[in-house]
């Protein structure tokens, strides 16, 4: 369903080119739930804008349901691929109303009966009609999250991109949406690429994960290895420490590049 | 404790007034401080900043700080006014705040803002303030300390201004430390290396840390003892090695909704709150 070949993207020219992601190879199968983790920096949130098609001057082959990518997607090619954007807060529109950011994707799509389209979405993601004429001012950051998610649902794509899509929630509500996006990619066969520097939320949704450095794929293992401490790469060792909270080992630094 | 608590806080209540009644934030919690690690977990809107505002004295205007007692070592905090809290500020408690973008003037070099915190404290010269700067960013792990001390914000990693942040903090040599959600905008090993630095610090000059944050397993590992705040009420206090068996059904549901590595479950348990917790007496 996914499938990227050697995929890189740079900033600048010359001396202060900046390589955010080297090379990076994967394959995700339709209807399977990849997970993709590292720390900010690393280049995980830049695959994903690679594969949604914000960056253009992305080098590499990006395979997306049997169709190789152009530079410049089809309407059909973009409705197939949606986000989830980490921060609820940054990424709705202040100034329009929940139905106002839901209708204008139908809008654009020429998807009609907009009307219908938006209940079902919001009844979807467990909003009610009393969410439905709100600015997002007036929602809880879970609720945004709700929102956001539905606005990616009511293209009815076949891939999910999820771009930490928990991280700044509180835990309870993180295990609202984290149950939520795991009943809808169950009822929509959706297949799922997620981002997340959290290897417990991850290995929570997603079956396979690779680890990101650098810019660079270091490893690629299981959520059942992870949890069994089957890893092989330092790094990976090392993300896992500091994932179970404070210990003293968790603050060595480790170097990556070897 | 033979000696008296460093910080102890008997009814604390603080309450906003809005046009449909009064919102209060936080509802009678008391809790001693020694020379010790605190941890405050909870939601958003739990309270658990508003407390630390709180002992800071700086809950503005219209908000109420009352409390029965509110004592820094000798000091009685309900009786300071804003003149008083500043003499207080950075040289008795200092906080640290989430973000180090945020907390730190960008138009001034990360070396003169630790060095005006000596200088207004201690009266001292540009040139013994510079020394001390100095030898405050060494102390937090600063490779080059000269060179940082050029530095803007703008110019440091997040975990290096969060470095930068208790340097200023501490130089005035605080007895306590309150720090909210320090590392929660640090990648986890940046995290471990700020903590780590933190509490070397804390220890070895015997300070008191209130460490507030929403991450529990953080909390458990890190602190002595842990208050777990719910709508502004303390619900339950344990040793911090013994969260796991917290036994208030709010902490066991925090827990409990928190996803673990190892061991799969299709359905996260969704947190049922009473509202009846909130009204309990702690």
């Amino acid at each position: 369903m996914i499938s990227l070949d050697n995929v890189s993207v740079s900033y600048g020219s010359g001396a202060r080119q900046i390589n955010a992601v080297r090379d990076v190879s994967l394959s995700v199968s339709e209807g399977e739930a990849f997970g993709l983790v590292g720390e900010s920096g690393s280049g995980k949130s830049t695959v994903l804008r690679a594969i949604a098609g914000l960056i253009p001057h992305a080098r590499g082959r990006v395979v997306l349901n049997g169709q190789e990518m152009q530079k410049h997607r089809t309407k059909a090619e973009r409705k197939t691929v949606q986000m989830v954007f980490q921060d609820p807060y940054g990424s709705l529109h202040p100034n329009q109303t929940v139905d106002q950011t839901l209708s204008m994707p139908v809008a654009i799509h020429g998807l009609g009966n907009p009307d219908r389209r938006v209940a079902a979405a919001l009844r979807e993601v467990g909003l009610g009609r009393e969410h439905r004429y709100r600015y997002p001012h007036q929602l809880s950051g879970g609720q945004r999250q709700r929102v956001a998610i539905a606005r990616a649902l009511i293209l009815e794509p076949r891939i999910l991109l999820l771009d930490e899509p928990t991280s700044a929630l509180d835990v309870s509500v993180q295990a609202e949406i984290l149950t939520l996006l795991a009943r809808l990619r169950r009822d929509h066969r959706l297949t799922a690429l997620m981002v997340s520097h959290d290897l417990a939320v991850i290995a929570h949704l997603c079956e396979r994960i690779a680890v990101m450095a650098h810019g660079a794929v270091i490893e690629t293992t299981t959520a059942d290895a992870l949890a069994s401490g089957k890893v092989t790469h330092a790094y990976t060792r090392q993300l896992l420490r500091s994932n179970r909270g404070f210990d003293r080992s968790g603050a060595e630094i480790v170097d990556v590049v070897s | 404790m033979s000696e008296a608590p460093l910080l102890k806080v008997r009814n604390l209540r603080v309450t906003y007034p809005g046009d449909e009644g009064d919102f209060v934030a936080v509802r009678g919690i008391s809790f001693a401080l020694g020379r010790e690690r605190l941890g405050i977990v909870g939601e958003s809107g739990s309270g658990k900043s508003t407390t630390g505002r709180a002992i800071m004295g700086l809950v503005g205007e219209p908000g109420r700080v009352e409390a029965d007692e509110m004592r820094l070592g000798e000091t009685d905090l309900l009786r300071l006014d804003e003149r008083g809290f500043r003499g207080l500020r950075g040289k008795r408690v200092a906080m640290i705040l989430q973000d180090p973008k945020y907390s730190l003037d960008p138009v001034m070099t990360v070396g003169h803002q630790i060095a005006e915190t000596h200088r207004c404290h201690f009266q001292s010269n540009a040139k013994v303030a510079r020394a001390a700067a100095l030898e405050m960013l060494a102390a937090v792990h600063i490779r080059d300390p000269e060179r940082v001390y050029a530095l803007y914000p703008h110019q440091v990693s997040g975990g290096m201004g969060q470095r930068v942040m208790i340097a200023m903090m501490l130089i005035a040599g605080p007895d306590l430390l309150i720090a909210d959600e320090p590392t929660s905008a640090l990648d986890v090993t940046v995290q471990h290396q700020v903590l780590a630095i933190m509490d070397d610090l804390v220890r070895r000059r015997g300070m008191g840390l209130i460490l507030i944050s929403h991450n529990l397993h953080l909390v458990s590992a890190f602190c002595d003892r842990v208050l777990v705040m719910y709508a502004g009420r303390v619900v339950e206090t344990c040793a911090a090695s013994r969260l796991a068996e917290a036994r208030h059904p709010y902490t066991r549901g925090l827990l409990a909704s928190l996803p673990e590595l190892g061991r799969r479950r299709t359905e996260l348990p969704q947190l049922q709150r009473d509202p009846a917790w909130a009204m309990e007496a702690s």
